[in-house]
């Protein structure tokens, strides 16, 4: 069997930084993520455009229509934080699937002893990056609301002087904010992680062709997991700049 | 029985009643679903679309309990 650790292991260090693994993969995420960007970006302003730039057009189409049933006309100002969302969390799940991710491996020193640890892992199978994804999440839900409502009339969600009933509202509305960061960074850590240990498990059952059919599973998942994640900052968000009474 | 029998009984228990409510939860959003289906068929697609998230969100809790399972297994 082989090790499988919940946290990501450094592979090397910069400047007494530690690089982990995953962040390794997901900086390669984010170059990739980058490069599609610019090669749209050029490619708008091109007479004649690739097969590549109508499917991303596509899928952003797609997903401009999917958003624009819950926020409605307030989409031109979500759409970048919510895309952004959902094609770095789609990438970042997809890339962990590719061959090579998890089983090519590194030797390092670790308390005096050689070790082999993957050079790749899936980067939203580290707590670390879906904590911060949540946090960024949860802190623009904020922003967004103060922006919409004003502060004072933010604020009178969460503390409310009126009366008793409300004030013990406004305790659980605290409470339910931090209770999303919690459930955001959990939902997507729990579903990736446990995909990569399900492929390696099977990989290591039946080594033969058993794998095909959970890593069409582990597509889908990863589709998903992007979709809710999107979604949900999207259903918060309407939550947030709508008006109270 | 030794600790580390009581970690094994842990992890299974863990996972096993922790999967037990979101199966009956995804068993009901499925049948709902189709009932819904099988009342106004044109609405396929806003219905799939809803079911898969709600799917996605029961199954979130069993998930919940995998990351325990997974944490009292491999620490």
């Amino acid at each position: 069997m082989p090790e499988i650790n919940i946290k990501a292991e450094p592979i090397f260090s910069v400047f007494g930084l530690h690089i982990t693994n995953s962040l390794f993969t997901s900086i390669i995420a984010t170059v990739t993520f980058l490069l599609i960007a610019i090669y749209y970006s050029k490619q708008i302003t091109a007479s004649k455009k690739s097969g590549f730039f109508y499917f991303v057009h596509f899928m952003f189409k797609s997903i401009n229509d999917l958003f624009k049933s819950i926020l409605g006309d307030n989409i031109k100002f979500f759409l970048p934080l919510v895309l952004s969302f959902f094609l770095f969390i789609l990438i970042q799940n997809w890339f962990g699937l590719l061959p090579g991710v998890g089983s090519v491996t590194i030797a390092i020193k670790e308390y005096g002893k050689i070790v082999h640890v993957p050079i790749f892992r899936g980067g939203n199978a580290d707590l670390n990056t879906t904590l911060a994804l949540a946090l960024i999440s949860v802190v623009m839900i904020q922003f967004y609301g103060v922006k919409f409502l004003g502060f004072l009339q933010y604020i009178k969600k969460f503390i409310d002087l009126s009366n008793p009933i409300n004030f013990f509202v406004g305790v659980l509305e605290i409470i339910s904010e931090i209770s999303k960061v919690l459930s955001f960074a959990f939902r997507l850590f729990g579903n990736i992680f446990a995909g990569e240990v399900l492929l390696t498990i099977v990989a290591f059952l039946v080594p033969v062709l058993a794998s095909f059919p959970f890593i069409i599973l582990e597509l889908f998942v990863g589709f998903v997991q992007a979709l809710v994640f999107a979604m949900l900052t999207t259903v918060f968000l309407n939550g947030a700049i709508a008006k109270h009474h | 029985m030794d600790s580390e029998g009581l970690k094994a009984l842990a992890v299974a228990l863990s996972i096993g009643f922790g999967t037990l409510t979101p199966a009956i939860a995804i068993g009901m959003i499925g049948s709902r679903a189709m009932e819904a289906l099988g009342r106004n068929p044109e609405a396929e697609s806003a219905i799939r679309t809803t079911m898969i998230l709600s799917i996605a969100f029961a199954e979130a809790v069993a998930i919940y309990a995998l990351v325990v399972a997974l944490i009292l297994k491999f620490t």
